[in-house]
């Protein structure tokens, strides 16, 4: 079976990119979230990254862009959900807003859809257990920016089963897709590693080892990296950085998870990264 | 390279550290040109170079390069010819 509609239930960062995504590539897409505000704003950002797409995606068919933002229904009402074949949800990252949204999904979606949690923490079993089709429930986290990566780290939950695996393999190849599946322990693969070595990376900054270019120049010239440990937690946001090391240090209680002093006191003067035009780099004024 | 040609090269230094941008050097390759930025460069040549960049002008072989940039502005401040 074609899937061809696609409910995305959060309109932030994840939201618009998966929007822009599946318009692209010819999916219905019913991009939902509470405020019209935040509704309106992604309009506008999708609306640029197809103006722009001319510049990332070479060889690409390419269709006006009206027509493609014509196949994204923007509305604030669950209920625009009701005949959606699948669904990929990204509101933040707070248990309390997932606990309170996943019963009312579950009402309103057809019983045949596929959940996809589009996390990079949270266990994806905890989020099945809030449905009545936890065998339908899967973990898909998709990359930033959603229409330029074309992996996706998939976790199979605990009662996730092989015919949903499967659904979300086809839902990604119609995407121009492709996944990794695997387990669900907190951090899964990708944040799991990356946050460590970006931590690690901090305290050897904070033991006065090594500048913060020497690190960075050493992953990308000896390893091959197209981008360092320091760069990177820059582009995600240092912000971002510590709460993903705290969630992994509360889950595993394992002390080597511990958030470099380092990093806390970045965060608490205000140095973000690139968001905050300065982290371990210094950006200029704004981005 | 002329002076359109270093002053889109300021430009794309300011996003660059420590790196000396060549004429025919690929940008988007550099891994540095994000949408934001991409979006900054569109608006910073407009208005620089006094032009209109259509959204079919907002193609991967226009924007590739400093040279690739320098043409662009070059054919469309020509005057039209049909």
């Amino acid at each position: 079976m074609e899937i061809r509609k696609v409910g995305v239930v959060g309109a932030g960062v994840m939201g618009v990119g998966l929007g822009q995504s599946l318009a692209q590539t010819g999916h219905e897409a019913v991009l939902v979230d509470v405020s019209d505000a935040v509704l309106q704003r992604a309009r506008e950002e999708i609306r640029q990254g197809l103006r722009f797409r001319g510049l990332f995606q070479k060889g690409e068919r390419r269709e006006d862009s009206e027509t493609v933002l014509g196949r994204i229904t923007f509305t604030t009402d669950l209920a625009a959900l009701a005949d959606v074949d699948f669904l990929i949800e990204n509101v933040p990252e707070k248990w309390e807003i997932k606990r309170d949204l996943y019963p009312r999904l579950d009402a309103v979606c057809p019983e045949r859809a596929v959940f996809a949690v589009n996390t990079s923490c949270i266990s994806i079993t905890r989020v099945a257990g809030l449905t009545g089709r936890p065998d339908r429930v899967l973990g898909m986290h998709f990359m930033n920016p959603v229409p330029l990566k074309p992996m996706v780290e998939a976790i199979r939950a605990f009662h996730t089963s092989d015919e949903t695996l499967e659904t979300a393999r086809q839902l990604l190849r119609q995407m121009g897709k492709d996944c990794i599946v695997v387990g669900d322990l907190p951090g899964f693969v990708s944040n799991r590693i990356l946050m460590l070595t970006v931590n690690e990376a901090v305290f050897v900054l904070q033991d006065g080892v090594a500048t913060a270019e020497q690190v960075d120049q050493l992953f990308k010239t000896c390893f091959g990296h197209k981008m360092g440990p320091l760069e990177t937690a820059d582009l995600i946001g240092l912000d971002t950085i510590l709460y993903s090391i705290e969630v992994l240090y509360d889950s595993y209680n394992d002390s080597k998870f511990r958030p470099s002093p380092l990093l806390k006191k970045m965060v608490d003067a205000g140095l973000l990264g690139r968001k905050s035009g300065k982290g371990f780099y210094d950006y200029g004024i704004g981005r | 390279m002329d002076e359109t040609q270093v002053k889109i090269k300021e430009f794309l230094s300011r996003f660059l550290k420590s790196h000396d941008l060549q004429l025919d050097e690929d940008i988007f390759a550099l891994g540095f040109v994000s949408s934001l930025l991409a979006m900054q460069l569109v608006a910073f040549v407009e208005k620089e170079f006094g032009i209109q960049v259509e959204d079919a002008d907002l193609d991967l072989d226009n924007f590739r390069s400093i040279r690739a940039i320098s043409d662009l502005v070059a054919r469309k401040s020509a005057p039209a010819t049909a």
